[in-house]
């Protein structure tokens, strides 16, 4: 039972991580039908450029705020200055993405080098918490908590702002939302930038257990596209599920049957993708 | 995707001189650039194979390597580890490529555009994944090394990097040409329909699901014969055969030649074989000039090279 509780804890953890970066590739998406292959990259520069920031000022909350200020601002200019002049069309857009996802790998290599490093664990968030027999980090249960946050603030946002009106518009019908006087183009770089903030948030939330390492752009994206396709494409609320699905049968495929951890990640997605192509709250 | 526009009065041309080029000019050239040639013939079996699926049939996929680096999987085991002959190698290797594009299509042929990409891309990355981790087979990271040379074995008197080029290019021009004869049949225009129209292919009695599965395997097909070709080629197998490095190189070389037309592609992939190797001669960051590549062509070049001059984009 024990080991149930603390596989579930950490299936939760790796969850937490999945639905901040998710939830930035899935609302990218509805917003502007982009499949962003550079968004494993949005979260990759997100855990250097803390990295890098935290060494020089020795200031973990620095290195976050800066990370997911300039991560965001990398995506707010790709968005202005590249994928606008290929509006409504997908195909392009994500080979764009894709051209972007190749750059930013190499320049991250050329910048930082490949040698592997993991961001420090804040002084009061190391060591375990105990209750009972389960013993579980401190660190990953807040990464939990703030995961959660995160969403909550995602959910008021999305359904009690007006931004998240027009947000929520767009995604329904860009031509429509247009038409209202809804400015799409606008609000399109918003929300792309914001999602590579939660990319890279999540990468830094991520920094002190997976750390930075040539090649995590592309370790990370098909679990990515794993949550967004189970929970289906433009929804939060897929995300999260997607997430804690994934999450989950990744941790307890790794836990049991560790030669068929790819498997047993990829399985649930090609069930979806038989019985519902468009997940659980994607729409066609 | 781009409609096939009219006619360039500089196709033919270009054709004629990629065909005197690729004939007649290796015995002239040095080894080195035999060796770049032979490279561009075998990539462009495979670039022609992934255009059948981008081009033909509308369907992007981003895990088209994966097939390619199976089939050289396949030769690498059989040859060395169970030490099989060179007719039973190449056969395990175009089974076990054309078997798993038989199996993957299953899940993929219901599924369109951006799901599609998706879903490839996934799948391409759990045979890397394969590739990198079933160390007992594939030999992880390390690849499988010492597959013996192709020219003996076949019966040529001769070897060496001519003499193998030349079997890639008959092996070349018999899979072209086999593309070419299948996308003009009633066939390949009935993937073409599919692609300009599927409800209406579908309401006129053509069983969609089925074309595209079809195109899915064969596609499988052709990039399994070039992935054997390029496991005898290199003599060696590595994970970096099917990544999605290597996937998005391939998606580049289409899209970079022109989709719809198999020789472009042919083109896209002799100008990345060469511009990857000149390149590397000056830096080693190709990944950087790669991802701009990728981003001009789409910028400027939308329709790829072998359509420039022609009209913008056909309604």
């Amino acid at each position: 039972m024990t080991y149930f509780i603390v596989q579930s804890l950490n299936g939760l953890f790796s969850a937490a991580l999945l639905f901040l970066i998710a939830s930035g590739l899935t609302l990218a998406f509805g917003v502007m039908r982009i499949v962003n292959i550079a968004h494993g990259s949005f979260y990759m520069l997100g855990v250097y450029v803390a990295y890098t920031v935290a060494a020089r000022t020795s200031s973990l909350l620095a290195g976050t705020l800066l990370a997911v200020l300039v991560v965001a601002a990398v995506g707010f200019m790709m968005q202005r200055l590249f994928l606008r002049r290929l509006t409504a069309q997908p195909l392009p857009q994500m080979m764009m993405t894709m051209g972007f996802a190749l750059f930013f790998r190499d320049a991250a290599l050329m910048i930082w080098g490949g040698d592997p490093f993991t961001l420090a664990t804040p002084s009061w968030l190391a060591g375990a918490m105990e209750a009972g027999a389960v013993v579980f980090p401190k660190y990953r249960l807040f990464v939990i908590v703030v995961a959660a946050l995160v969403g909550a603030g995602l959910w008021i946002v999305s359904e009690r702002t007006l931004i998240g009106a027009r947000v929520r518009a767009t995604v329904d019908d860009p031509e429509i939302a247009a038409a209202t006087g809804i400015n799409v183009a606008r609000l399109s770089g918003g929300v792309f930038a914001a999602g590579a903030a939660l990319a890279a948030f999540g990468g830094v939330m991520g920094g002190p257990i997976i750390g930075g390492y040539a090649g995590m752009d592309f370790d990370l994206l098909p679990l990515a596209f794993v949550v967004v396709i189970i929970g289906g494409m433009g929804s939060l609320k897929g995300a999260l599920i997607g997430a804690i699905v994934v999450g989950m049968i990744d941790n307890f495929g790794k836990a049991l049957v560790p030669e068929l951890s790819y498997f047993t990640l990829f399985a649930p997605m090609v069930l979806m993708l038989a019985l519902k192509p468009t997940g659980l709250y994607g729409r066609a | 995707m781009a409609e096939r526009s009219a006619p360039r009065a500089w196709r033919t041309p270009g054709l004629v001189l990629l065909a005197v080029v690729l004939l007649a000019s290796p015995p002239f050239l040095s080894a080195y650039w035999v060796g770049l040639l032979t490279q561009v013939v075998i990539l462009g079996i495979l670039a022609m194979s992934l255009d059948l699926l981008i081009g033909y049939t509308g369907l992007p996929s981003l895990g088209h390597a994966g097939f390619f680096g199976v089939a050289a999987y396949g030769v690498g085991v059989l040859s060395t580890t169970y030490h099989a002959g060179v007719w039973a190698s190449v056969t395990g290797g175009l089974l076990t490529g054309t078997l798993l594009a038989a199996l993957f299509g299953l899940i993929v042929s219901h599924v369109r555009d951006v799901y599609f990409l998706m879903i490839t891309m996934a799948l391409g990355m759990v045979l890397w994944g394969l590739s990198f981790r079933w160390i007992p087979v594939t030999g992880g990271d390390n690849g499988i090394s010492g597959i013996p040379r192709l020219e003996g074995l076949v019966g040529l008197p001769v070897s060496g990097p001519v003499p193998f080029y030349y079997v890639a290019l008959a092996v070349f021009a018999v899979c072209g040409g086999l593309m070419m004869l299948l996308v003009r049949s009633p066939f390949g225009l009935t993937l073409q329909g599919i692609r300009e129209q599927e409800p209406r292919m579908r309401s006129l009695g053509f069983n969609t699901w089925l074309h595209s599965y079809l195109s899915y395997v064969g596609a499988g097909l052709f990039a399994s014969i070039a992935g054997i070709m390029w496991a005898y080629y290199n003599g060696f197998v590595s994970p970096t055969y099917l990544d999605l490095t290597a996937s998005s190189e391939l998606f580049l070389m289409v899209t970079l030649g022109g989709p719809s037309t198999l020789v472009g592609p042919v083109i896209g992939a002799a100008a990345i074989v060469i511009l990857k190797n000149v390149m590397s001669a000056y830096t080693a960051r190709w990944l950087l000039i790669l991802g701009i590549i990728y981003i001009v062509t789409i910028l400027w070049a939308p329709q790829g090279l072998w359509n420039l001059g022609g009209r913008s984009k056909a309604e």
